[in-house]
């Protein structure tokens, strides 16, 4: 394979401009970032912030009455304006994705042995009783109890911790060199959560794939992947290293997030802190910062145009005017 | 499968009996005695009296209807008040019309409604949806009688190709007598092919937006592809209850269609003997469409366990 310092998806100035039922909505603008083989990314963010249209950018997922601007590249070879007979050879071969929803997102009809196949018998040249095989070697390797004797099960006979399982299992079969997974673990029990970021993590590390773990959990975001982004309104308000981005959280909507986290061993009655307002509708964004209208620092200027992102060091970045404020002791008090 | 398939017996057998006693109650209820009506008003009353206890009316309500019960079970359903035949004999010689009328109906409906539903799904808002859906719009106001009326104009009126009604039989060969069932066929299809493939296309459409159709497009697998591979069975399900349903209007369809193209089928002996009160003909006929209806709807309650692995093991 190539250098392996050489980026293998990078996407620069990624916008996209969906039709929805109030209009078009620039769902995302000004998305930047590269990854190399190995390297694991988090998106965070409130739902509507952008973070699976970035996701389904990259797979080419978006409907077709989407626009997409920018650029998207993988070692080196334009994804944007890729036809779709050519990016069904990368999806599922080169870059993968692990749904939300582990109950639909399995067809209820198929066994699951076929489904896991599937993305084998589409990109490599093995017979049907190969793939079932390594079906099976893959339902095992994610931990499906049973996988050779459960191989012509369907997905309604297993639990929702199982089926992610299935899921993932399906989106290695090919060997990825991208694994994006879209919030693997919000649909599971607490005490499955862990175990199935663990798979993730250990599988991302045998594998050296990259990653794209998409939550709007900061502490699975904190644990689970070496860089961050914050997306808000559909632009990335801060990004960096996750450590640098938790311990001096620059833009007043990081701070925010971290605040509203429930905590264990608050009194009993006291109220969640929550970012005042709500998110902008993506159809009318305001002209300037995308969380001008919820933010405790604002001025007029941040009204005026989107703000630069500031590099605050290590390259941290932080799409705000007013860092020297929002990065003082303590930070923005809401 | 086993507990499933016993369930759905029981009901069929329930909903036949069922069946059986209104239609034998109702048509008990109509007013006028069948053998008055026969010999006609100015019979002797000894004479209606004696044709009264040869024909088995003198007896009481429920032995009637244990009789009727027992004949159908041993294939005996008596004789024809009008015709002096039996029954089962005048049902039978009309069945060899009106069962491949109904099978080449249904197997155009299917054909025309799948064709249409999935391509208007496929191209949905698209011209070609837009299109054909008012294509079936139109379909679902044609009275059939009405649309028959304007196939033999076209066909056999003026392009000759087929001829305008009567059925040639099945003696010299399958290819005349399907010739003959060709635009009655079509005509009963035509209404009932506009609402299927409105349905096909809405289920559909509302699997192509279930996550599995992501995860299978995700997995590299193009538009297409999904649709036949992923999304069809799936939309099934609907269809085919529908297509159940829709197998009692067809039947329905018959009479009136039968009588537009002069067809000997069920449908025509229907239609004549209520016109001859030959109120035991109407019985055993209305019994056999009810049976055909319910035996159909059977059929498509196996085969949705066929198609939907869920079903089997939500009743194991």
């Amino acid at each position: 394979m190539a250098n392996a310092d050489a980026p293998l998806i990078e996407v620069k100035d990624l916008g996209v401009r969906l039709n929805t039922s109030r209009g078009p909505a620039q769902a995302v603008r000004g998305v930047s970032f590269t990854l190399r083989r190995g390297e694991t990314l988090g998106l965070v963010g409130e739902s509507g912030c952008g973070k699976s249209v970035t996701a389904l950018a990259l797979m080419g997922l978006l409907p077709d009455s989407a626009v997409i601007s920018g650029s998207i590249r993988l070692e080196g070879a334009e994804l944007v304006g890729l036809p779709d007979a050519a990016y069904c050879k990368l999806r599922g071969n080169r870059i993968s994705m692990i749904f939300q929803e582990p109950m639909t997102a399995l067809n209820p009809m198929h066994t699951i042995g076929r489904q896991v196949a599937e993305p084998l018998l589409r990109h490599t040249s093995v017979s049907a009783a190969e793939a079932r095989q390594e079906a099976i070697a893959l339902l095992d390797r994610v931990g499906l109890p049973d996988a050779s004797k459960r191989i012509d099960a369907y997905p309604h006979q297993f639990s929702g911790g199982q089926r992610q399982r299935i899921t993932i299992a399906m989106a290695l079969a090919c060997q990825p060199d991208v694994l994006i997974a879209d919030e693997p673990t919000t649909a599971l029990d607490v005490t499955i959560q862990g175990q199935i970021l663990d798979l993730i993590a250990d599988l991302v590390a045998e594998r050296g794939m990259a990653m794209i773990l998409i939550s709007h959990d900061l502490g699975v975001i904190a644990e689970n992947v070496a860089r961050m982004m914050v997306m808000y309104g559909g632009t990335v308000v801060e990004s960096g290293e996750t450590q640098a981005v938790f311990t001096r959280m620059g833009h007043p909507y990081t701070q925010g997030l971290f605040r509203a986290r429930p905590r264990l061993g608050a009194r009993k009655g006291t109220r969640l802190t929550t970012i005042a307002g709500t998110v902008p509708e993506l159809a009318d964004l305001p002209a300037g910062c995308t969380f001008a209208d919820r933010c405790a620092i604002v001025e007029a200027r941040c009204r005026a145009a989107l703000p630069p992102v500031v590099d605050v060091g290590g390259s941290h970045g932080v799409r705000c005017i007013r860092t020297d404020v929002s990065m003082a002791d303590g930070g923005v008090v809401a | 499968m086993s507990v499933f398939f016993l369930q759905r017996i029981l009901t069929l057998v329930a909903t036949l009996f069922a069946a059986s006693l209104i239609i034998f109650l109702v048509l008990d209820a109509l007013p006028g005695n069948a053998a008055q009506m026969l010999m006609g008003a100015d019979a002797s009353p000894d004479a209606v009296r004696a044709l009264t206890v040869k024909l088995g009316l003198d007896q009481p309500l429920t032995v009637r209807y244990l009789l009727w019960l027992k004949g159908m079970a041993v294939g005996d359903l008596g004789n024809s008040y009008v015709y002096g035949t039996p029954v089962a004999g005048l049902i039978a010689e009309r069945l060899v019309l009106t069962i491949p009328l109904a099978i080449m109906s249904m197997l155009i409906t299917v054909v025309l409604a799948l064709a249409a539903g999935i391509y208007t799904a496929a191209n949905h808002n698209k011209i070609g949806d837009v299109g054909v859906m008012s294509l079936t719009q139109i379909g679902i106001a044609l009275p059939n009688f009405w649309f028959a009326i304007l196939l033999i104009l076209l066909f056999s009126v003026k392009l000759q190709l087929l001829s305008a009604g009567g059925f040639a039989g099945w003696d010299d060969g399958i290819w005349p007598g399907i010739r003959s069932l060709l635009l009655p066929a079509i005509s009963l299809a035509v209404v009932q092919a506009a609402i299927l493939a409105r349905v096909t296309r809405s289920a559909v459409l509302e699997v192509l937006r279930e996550d599995f159709v992501r995860t299978a497009r995700a997995k590299g697998l193009g538009k297409r592809e999904v649709l036949w591979r992923h999304v069809l069975r799936n939309a099934m399900i609907p269809v085919m209850t529908v297509m159940g349903l829709q197998f009692a209007n067809l039947l329905a369809g018959t009479i009136v269609i039968e009588n537009v193209f002069y067809l000997p089928g069920l449908g025509r002996l229907i239609f004549q003997s209520i016109a001859n009160r030959d109120l035991i003909v109407v019985r055993n006929c209305v019994m056999l469409l009810a049976a055909m209806v319910v035996i159909v709807n059977f059929v498509v309650d196996m085969l949705y366990a066929f198609i939907d692995p869920r079903i089997k093991v939500a009743n194991l």
